[in-house]
């Protein structure tokens, strides 16, 4: 059950250094034309871990509310 | 989103210059989260920084910043620190930057435990003039000046720090996000000279040509080779080899410098 | 009501006439025979609110007057040629920043260790073209412990005024003598107070190249701007535009130029009909004086061009009296071997003949062997 509710890729900013795609647990992001790119919004868990990790401000989670 | 960190970044000015996978991006976020957890104003912060890589930080975030001349961030930090006490001055640069070239004022700054505080990104390698040793590269790995391999000792920073008597040290890397953010938070608290070793990777100058494939692999050796300093108590010297620690590894009270001085010279009863 | 009068040491009053123009800062590196500039400091600024340190070195210790001029104190620095040497780095940072501090050298023998004890004015050009790249320099020469005193606000006002780095020029003999020294009363003398921006903080430009002066916020004041020794645009951020680079440049020099009346101060002694001048500072021109004198004393028309400024250099001044007068020559007496008189032989433009007197001797200039040169053209 996916706990985001959407990923935002600023294309512009992100320099495909493949960081956030390496850390995330689930496959829910992968690399497309050298940038990241959304492969499985349902597989992501919101755990941060490339939001967190992205040296260019690239890619930001936005979980979904408590239900 | 979890954090949102437009309120600290100066407009238009990302993307920033470092190189994609440099995870300097990484402890800029570390900085920020750290700065709005302890609640200081941005007016009341004075980042400060040398030449290099690391130095081109300041530009990126809104506070009072000034980008100097290669080695000196500490030399110009302890003047505005002297003349504005009430300034939280933060100075930072990387590893040449703060224990080549400026290592002089580096270990003064300890020695007084004047106010500052100070993070010193390690790399390993002179990012910006394109790959030479610096006085953290380790023996044997290569370097543009170093085409056969490193053939001189390095430096330990903290330990450096430690022995020049800052009164706070500690270590940690650009993938402990948390960690780092917390050692800076811990760092902020601290009066007196507080010093922040910070493990970094530059994927472009020193990974490509030491074995690390990928940015990420150079975070994972971090992650691999960080312990965490009360773990690392319970290791053997054998179970140690090749790690190092993270986590606070020097703390003690101590006199700041600009209290004792005002206290001696009567500025303050 | 009494004047204060005190009998005081040159570099003693560098250090009054710095706490009278408001200076509250000091950071320095011990070097004769400037060392009595910061121990005066060390000792004083306390009383007054101020703080005082002593660096690991000359870059530090300039680095850390210019951290503490950004944080809105008036800050000083003293030293001599090696510690000079030092010092260039950051004054070039100061000088491309627009930072204002007040750099006191002593000159000695140089180069290099060169000769410690030893009086000299050969760091004429270092002060001027020490930092590499192209840039702004003033320079004040006082050439009496009075001056010493009032140059030394000057300096002040003119690194307040103009947002730059000034040198007090002086040299071992005027640092280190004792004379009389009247201490003016506050309001005697000018004190400039920096200005502050008025603008709202959004609007602050701190390096507007299309003004020739924008007041420097101090870090704190809830102006926040970046500033960088990189090339940088009118709001601080770098840039690589060699068009803004060329620009920039350019204001900061001639901005200095155009204001040459507010900055460069010369006394013309006995020029009015000379046929003869004289031309030099410091030391040096206490003998050119006595030896005008003479000469005048023997019918000869001598007179004396003492600037208190040489940089910018007082090419007006000097041009004006060629104009004016016909002037046979021109002696320069100097502790170098011909700093000034290479500048001097520059704004002649072959008028006149120019002639060097010259000594890395470690006593002044005499009176009697300027005396000579200016016979010579007789
Ligand atoms: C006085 C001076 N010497 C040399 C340089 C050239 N230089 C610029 S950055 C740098 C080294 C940068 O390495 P480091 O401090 O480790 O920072 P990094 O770029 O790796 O972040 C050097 C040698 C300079 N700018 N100024
Ligand atoms: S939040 Fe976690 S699961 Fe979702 S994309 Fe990022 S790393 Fe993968
Ligand atoms: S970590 Fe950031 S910059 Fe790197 S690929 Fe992912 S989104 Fe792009
Ligand atoms: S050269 Fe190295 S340190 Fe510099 S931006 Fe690139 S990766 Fe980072």
């Amino acid at each position: 059950m996916a706990k985001a509710e959407r990923i935002e890729i600023i294309e512009k900013w992100c320099k495909g250094c493949e960081i956030c795609v390496e850390f995330c647990p689930t496959g829910a992001i992968e690399m497309r034309d050298f940038k990241v790119a959304v492969k499985d919004l349902e597989k992501c868990t919101a755990c941060m871990q490339c939001e967190l990790r992205c040296p260019d401000f690239a890619i930001v989670i936005y979980k979904k509310d408590k239900e | 989103m979890s954090y949102d960190y437009a309120k600290y970044l100066r407009k238009g000015k990302l993307p920033h210059i470092w190189c994609a996978g440099c995870t300097y991006g990484i402890i800029l976020k570390s900085l920020i989260r750290a700065i709005d957890g302890i609640g200081w104003a941005k007016d009341d912060i004075a980042l400060v920084s040398g030449i290099g890589c690391a130095s081109r930080l300041p530009g990126y975030v809104d506070f009072n910043t000034l980008h100097t001349t290669h080695g000196r961030s500490i030399g110009f930090a302890t003047g505005v620190k002297l003349a504005n006490p009430k300034l939280n001055v933060i100075a930072l640069g990387g590893d040449g930057d703060m224990t080549a070239i400026g290592g002089n004022h580096f270990i003064h700054a300890c020695r007084r435990n004047i106010d500052l505080t100070i993070f010193v990104f390690n790399n390993n390698i002179y990012g910006m003039t394109g790959a030479q040793y610096s006085p953290t590269t380790p023996k044997g790995a290569w370097a543009t000046t170093s085409p056969y391999g490193m053939a001189e000792n390095t430096f330990e920073i903290t330990s450096l720090a430690i022995g020049s008597g800052a009164s706070f040290v500690a270590r940690t890397t650009a993938y402990h996000v948390a960690h780092c953010e917390k050692m800076m938070k811990e760092a902020f608290q601290h009066k007196g000279t507080s010093v922040v070793e910070i493990i970094n990777a530059c994927p472009t100058g020193f990974g490509r040509k030491n074995k690390f494939k990928t940015p990420a692999s150079m975070l994972t050796w971090m992650k691999d080779s960080a312990v965490n300093i009360e773990r690392a108590k319970n290791m053997s010297p054998e179970e140690l080899v090749g790690k190092y620690t993270i986590g606070v590894l020097h703390k003690v009270d101590k006199p700041e410098y600009i209290e004792t001085y005002d206290t001696t010279v009567g500025l303050k009863k | 009501m009494a004047k204060k009068v005190e009998f005081m040491m040159g570099n003693h009053a560098v250090a009054e006439g710095a706490l009278y123009a408001g200076c509250r800062f000091f950071g320095g590196y011990p070097i004769t025979p400037s060392t009595e500039v910061a121990e005066r400091m060390a000792e004083r600024l306390p009383q007054v609110g101020g703080r005082f340190i002593q660096m690991e070195d000359e870059i530090a210790a300039m680095a850390s007057v210019i951290g503490a001029s950004i944080a809105g104190a008036k800050s000083l620095t003293a030293t001599s040629g090696p510690g000079l040497s030092l010092k260039q780095e950051n004054i070039g940072y100061a000088m491309l920043c627009e930072i204002p501090v007040v750099i006191v050298d002593v000159m000695r023998g140089g180069p290099s260790t060169g000769m410690p004890t030893g009086p000299s004015q050969s760091d004429i050009m270092c002060a001027k073209w020490g930092t590499h790249g192209d840039h702004p320099a003033i320079a004040v020469t006082p050439a009496s412990v009075q001056e010493q005193f009032d140059e030394t606000v000057r300096a002040f006002n003119l690194a307040e005024k103009y947002r730059c780095p000034v040198f007090v020029l002086t040299d071992a003999i005027i640092g280190q003598m004792m004379e009389q020294l009247v201490i003016p009363e506050p309001g005697e003398l000018e004190v400039i107070e920096r200005p502050k921006p008025t603008c709202k903080p959004e609007e602050y430009l701190p390096f507007d190249m299309d003004k020739d002066f924008v007041p420097l916020a101090a870090f704190g004041s809830g102006y926040r701007y970046h500033i960088t020794g990189l090339h940088h645009n009118s709001d601080g951020f770098p840039t690589n535009d060699p068009v803004l680079h060329t620009k920039n440049t350019i204001k900061i020099i001639e901005r200095l130029d155009k204001n040459y009346d507010d900055i460069v101060k010369v006394e013309e002694f006995m020029t009015d009909d000379a046929e003869i001048l004289v031309f030099a500072i410091g030391v040096s021109a206490r003998s050119a004086k006595h030896a005008v004198v003479e000469a005048r004393n023997v019918g000869i028309k001598a007179g004396l061009v003492r600037p208190l400024t040489i940089w910018p250099f007082p090419e007006r001044h000097l041009d004006r009296i060629l104009n004016k007068n016909k002037i046979k020559g021109i002696v320069v007496p100097e502790m170098n071997l011909g700093q000034m008189t290479f500048e001097v032989q520059r704004v002649a433009k072959g008028r006149c003949a120019v002639e060097g007197l010259y000594s890395l001797m470690l006593d002044p200039i005499l009176p009697s062997e300027i005396l000579e040169k200016i016979r010579r053209f007789v």
